[in-house]
């Protein structure tokens, strides 16, 4: 640990999910062919103007709720003006003076305490296009050109890399929770840059801030924080911390280093300004609320209600939250009245298992909680063993069959005559444990039952088979 | 044949005296002519074909597009070396609008480079000169279409206004120049210039074909978020002529001949004229009064328009990159390569407005010269709504007088400070008001023009009371007559 305290602040896009690019009708959508997805709007070709997808403004919304923001009375956008390739208008369509959240917070759980994240803004722009370099030609993809970005900003308020990365990864799982993104890192849909400066424990002042511009993994972050406070840290130490500089570097992922790119003076002037094809949009109360009561429980909360409603172990209730799949699969048991604790293992334990096993989303997987109902309801009420319960789940699973069929196969005797023939058998034959039970050997019962099971080949309903020996073993002299 | 209005060759038409493709045919012979004569064009669609003739009054007649306007398969320059060779894919929705009336285009017109310019001289094909002399200038940007207008190509022309560069040129070449309230025509396929000044319009010989051309153009696009719902908006079917107890106004300031000390006779002899044409209106039974407005407030227009519209157009053209379209530059990166293409490609005075724009820009600038312009900007069309609440338009001569000379080292160098007459209509622009010239006289046998002004959406009004005034003079129609006498 550096003996200085580090003081760490993020910038996260993250690609939206929806029909349209933002400002064009163009599709968005990952292609795997370049220059499919494409309008003449988002190619700049002369005389364009931009549309507005509501939808994406919607889930900026959202988002901004979401993170407690203030939304602003009226929706505007900027331009952000700069020359680079990627960028086809020469300038980009974003949010600088009033973004479409500002001033917000948000709770994130680490290992031992709760922490306060304040946001300082989140806004909506448009992506820019992909560029291929090879040695002596680079390649340009316009499908990205014109993606809706949502571009989050904290305050420096985080400490360590941990935080950060936490706060990422939990932003990652809200964007998923609120259906607004796929939050998809290995198709670069989430990108980052970080700030990072250090300080005496006590300071007043910030140290010298430099930023790491376009992290692209969360471990990336997370190396490049650690790196970069070393960096500073062994500079500070040695006396020579004004070799710190304000600058923008990139993040080495070979070399596990930071890397200068410019310095705070060769800092691009984006020259922002209204844009002016896109009229104020007044954002009416009555959307703020529709858009606020279509906002999902999110993993925080769910994890919490799991918690204290249904007993969950925090480690299994972690495991649900953390992938929106198994949550909403879960949230569909208890929906469906399921025994909550052992639809929780048999999503933890079985169908997890199973899906890592086949490699398998659970969107693919066949016992959908309807169908998982069926066995687990003779589970909890005792038809069925365990033991049951999971052939009928594996044979249903092969055979692409509904479990019911199965527990017909299964069919278990619940004729109390025939069950108290069997059990009257048994005791006539083992008299001698009959002594030992009753001399207080109680878990001779057990055997009984494992020798009524071993007769009925296990379909004798476990329930009906304690209670009649029970009965009969207390009547017996 | 070419000389006549709208109406006059539908009757034509429907009556089968004439063809559509005996007009186009006219028309495009018409055109060659021009070309040769004035350099209007960029390009003539000689393969144009005449249309069905059907109820809608501009089926089967020619017009002209000024070449800022997209059209798909249509080589469209923008008069710029940066898009000579550049053939769109799609086509701009007022001409799509156009098209489905049966309205049929048989030349792209030449403009001062993207819009910016208002002389006609920076036109990467040359110098457009003026029907009625060519050693004047047609005034511009919309010189092409000005010109093929005034000079009976066809009866009207698609123009674009960011400052005045429909009604000025309009009043140079002596004819009617009109640019509607911002967003009554989608701006869609509009080569930007300034995008909160940018309208598109057009030029013809009557305010009737006026009214006819952009009745058709207009309408909401989903593809321009700034257009407005008019289906209720009927510009032909609302000039009825009646303009009695109509109010207009003009400002002291400006017409006065006493804020001209020893004025030039030229410009004495068009304030004259002026008030000469006001007199008409009277016996039509409008009222019209002087109002004074704060000089410094009128004295502003002019910086307030540069620093907006060269702003605005620095962002707009940063597209032009010759990356995606237009010629490749040379280099060894790709920053090398758009900078070779844009310091070949534009013109010295877009170079010089783009460094304005860019500077106005700087984060360090910004209060102090955009924004203020902005506040600026505000105050005026403040003002005049508060006006409009009180009149049904601004009455106000255009310009000095006729078009000024090509060569500049031949013009008279005024005494006067004569920046608020030469740039009030940009007024129009600031506060996207519908607003129209017509010619209304003659100085030294050059065209003058007068220009009336009103409130956002009041575009019938505004047109009815321009149609009752052209009706008081003998311009209505007026094709030039070339004189070189000087």
């Amino acid at each position: 640990m550096s003996k200085y305290k580090a003081v760490i602040g993020l910038e996260m896009h993250c690609e939206l999910k929806s029909n349209a690019k933002v400002f064009s009708p163009a599709k968005n959508g990952y292609s795997e062919i370049p220059n499919s997805n494409i309008s003449e709007i988002d190619m700049a070709f002369p005389g364009i103007l931009p549309t507005i997808n509501k939808e994406s403004v919607r889930s900026a919304i959202m988002a901004s709720l979401v993170l407690n923001c203030q939304v602003p009375e009226y929706l505007y956008f900027d331009r952000k003006n700069y020359y680079y390739p990627d960028l086809p208008k020469g300038y980009q369509i974003t949010q600088m003076h009033d973004p479409i959240g500002t001033n917000g917070k948000i709770l994130i759980d680490m290992d031992n305490y709760t922490k306060e994240v304040l946001i300082h803004d989140i806004h909506l722009e448009e992506d820019s296009a992909s560029l291929d370099h090879y040695i002596d030609a680079s390649l340009i993809d316009y499908n990205r050109a014109g993606v809706p970005l949502l571009e989050l900003v904290t305050e420096p308020c985080f400490n360590n890399a941990s935080e950060a990365v936490t706060f990422l990864e939990y932003m990652r799982l809200v964007y998923k929770y609120l259906g607004i993104s796929d939050a998809d890192t290995k198709m670069g849909q989430v990108r980052c840059d970080v700030n990072v400066s250090i300080m005496e424990e006590n300071a007043k002042e910030l140290g010298t801030k430099v930023e790491i511009k376009n992290v692209n993994s969360f471990q990336n972050v997370k190396d490049a924080i650690n790196y970069e406070i070393k960096r500073q840290t062994e500079l500070k130490d040695l006396g020579r911390y004004e070799e710190v500089e304000q600058e923008t570097r990139r993040f080495d992922e070979e070399s596990g280093t930071t890397i200068r790119m410019r310095s705070k003076v060769d800092a691009i002037d984006y020259k922002y300004f209204v844009e002016p094809n896109i009229p104020k949009y007044k954002i009416s109360e009555e959307w703020i609320n529709e858009i606020k009561q279509n906002i999902p429980i999110l993993p925080r909360d769910r994890k919490q209600k799991y918690l204290d409603t249904y007993n969950l172990s925090e480690y299994d209730a972690n495991i649900i939250v953390k992938n929106k799949e198994y949550a909403d699969y879960f949230e569909e048991c208890l929906n469906l009245g399921m025994d909550a604790k052992i639809s929780a293992n048999y999503l933890i334990v079985n169908i997890i298992a199973y899906l890592n096993k086949y490699n398998m989303e659970l969107k693919d997987f066949y016992l959908q909680p309807k169908y998982l109902k069926q066995i687990i309801d003779e589970l909890s009420k005792g038809n069925i063993s365990s033991k049951q319960a999971k052939e009928i789940f594996t044979k249903s699973l092969e055979e692409h069959k509904e479990p019911k069929e199965f527990l017909k196969d299964n069919n278990q005797i619940s004729d109390i005559d025939e069950l108290t023939n069997i059990i009257d058998t048994i005791l006539s034959n083992n008299v001698e444990q009959i002594t030992l039970y009753k001399n207080g050997r109680t878990n001779i019962f057990d055997y009984f039952v494992g020798q009524v099971m071993k007769e009925t080949r296990g379909k004798a309903n476990p329930t009906l088979v304690k209670e009649i020996l029970t009965d009969k073993l207390n009547k017996a002299e | 044949m070419m000389d006549k209005s709208i109406k006059e060759l539908h009757e034509l038409l429907i009556n089968k005296k004439v063809t559509s493709d005996e007009l186009v045919k006219e028309a495009l012979q018409k055109s060659h002519e021009v070309e040769d004569k004035y350099n209007a064009f960029v390009t003539i669609l000689d393969d144009a074909k005449g249309t069905m003739v059907t109820d809608n009054l501009l089926s089967g007649i020619p017009y002209g597009i000024k070449d800022n306007y997209s059209t798909k398969g249509i080589l469209t320059t923008g008069s710029s070396n940066t898009l000579k060779d550049y053939i769109p894919f799609f086509t701009a929705t007022a001409v799509e609008n156009l098209e489905k009336c049966g309205a049929v285009p048989v030349n792209k017109t030449a403009l001062d480079e993207f819009g910016m310019g208002g002389t006609g001289t920076t036109c990467h094909t040359g110098d457009v000169l003026n029907p009625w002399n060519k050693k004047r200038m047609c005034g511009g940007s919309s010189a092409g279409s000005a010109c093929a207008v005034a000079s009976g190509v066809y009866p009207y022309a698609l123009g674009s206004d960011t400052g005045d560069s429909i009604r000025k040129p309009a009043a140079y070449c002596g004819i009617v120049g009109y640019k509607p309230t911002y967003g009554l025509i989608s701006r869609y396929g509009l080569f930007p210039f300034a995008s909160s000044l940018d309208h598109c319009g057009v030029l013809t010989r009557c305010v009737e074909d006026a009214a006819i051309v952009v009745d058709a153009m207009k309408g909401k696009d989903a593809k321009d978020l700034t257009s407005f719902d008019s289906s209720n908006m009927h510009l032909y079917n609302s000039l009825n002529g009646n303009v009695k107890g109509k109010k207009l106004f003009y400002i002291k300031e400006i017409v006065d001949s006493s804020n001209y000390a020893n004025i030039d006779p030229l410009l004495k002899e068009h304030l004259d004229n002026y008030f000469k044409t006001l007199d008409n209106l009277k016996v039509l039974g409008v009222s019209i009064e002087e109002v004074s407005i704060d000089k410094t407030l009128l004295q502003a227009i002019p910086s307030v328009y540069v620093c907006l519209s060269c702003a605005e157009a620095t962002s707009n053209m940063s597209n032009l990159t010759g990356i995606i379209f237009g010629p490749r530059g040379n280099g060894n990166n790709v920053m090398e390569m758009i900078k070779d293409h844009r310091t070949k490609g534009f013109s010295p005075l877009i170079k010089r407005r783009f460094v304005i724009g860019s500077y106005i820009l700087q984060k360090e600038n910004q209060e102090k010269y955009f924004v203020n312009a902005q506040r600026v900007r505000r105050l005026i069309v403040d003002k005049m709504k508060e006006l409009f609440a009180k009149y049904d338009g601004l009455i106000l001569p255009v310009g000095t007088g006729p078009a000024p000379y090509i060569d500049g080292s031949v013009n008279h160098i005024s005494n006067n400070d004569t920046s608020i007459i030469e740039e009030h209509l940009q007024i129009g622009n600031f506060g996207g008001f519908p607003s129209i010239t017509i010619p209304n006289g003659f100085i030294n046998d050059l065209p003058v023009g007068i220009n009336i002004t009103g409130n956002c959406y009041d575009d019938e009004n505004i047109l009815n009371i321009a149609y009752a005034l052209e009706g008081t003079m003998n311009y209505k129609g007026q094709v030039a007559k070339e004189n070189n006498n000087e």
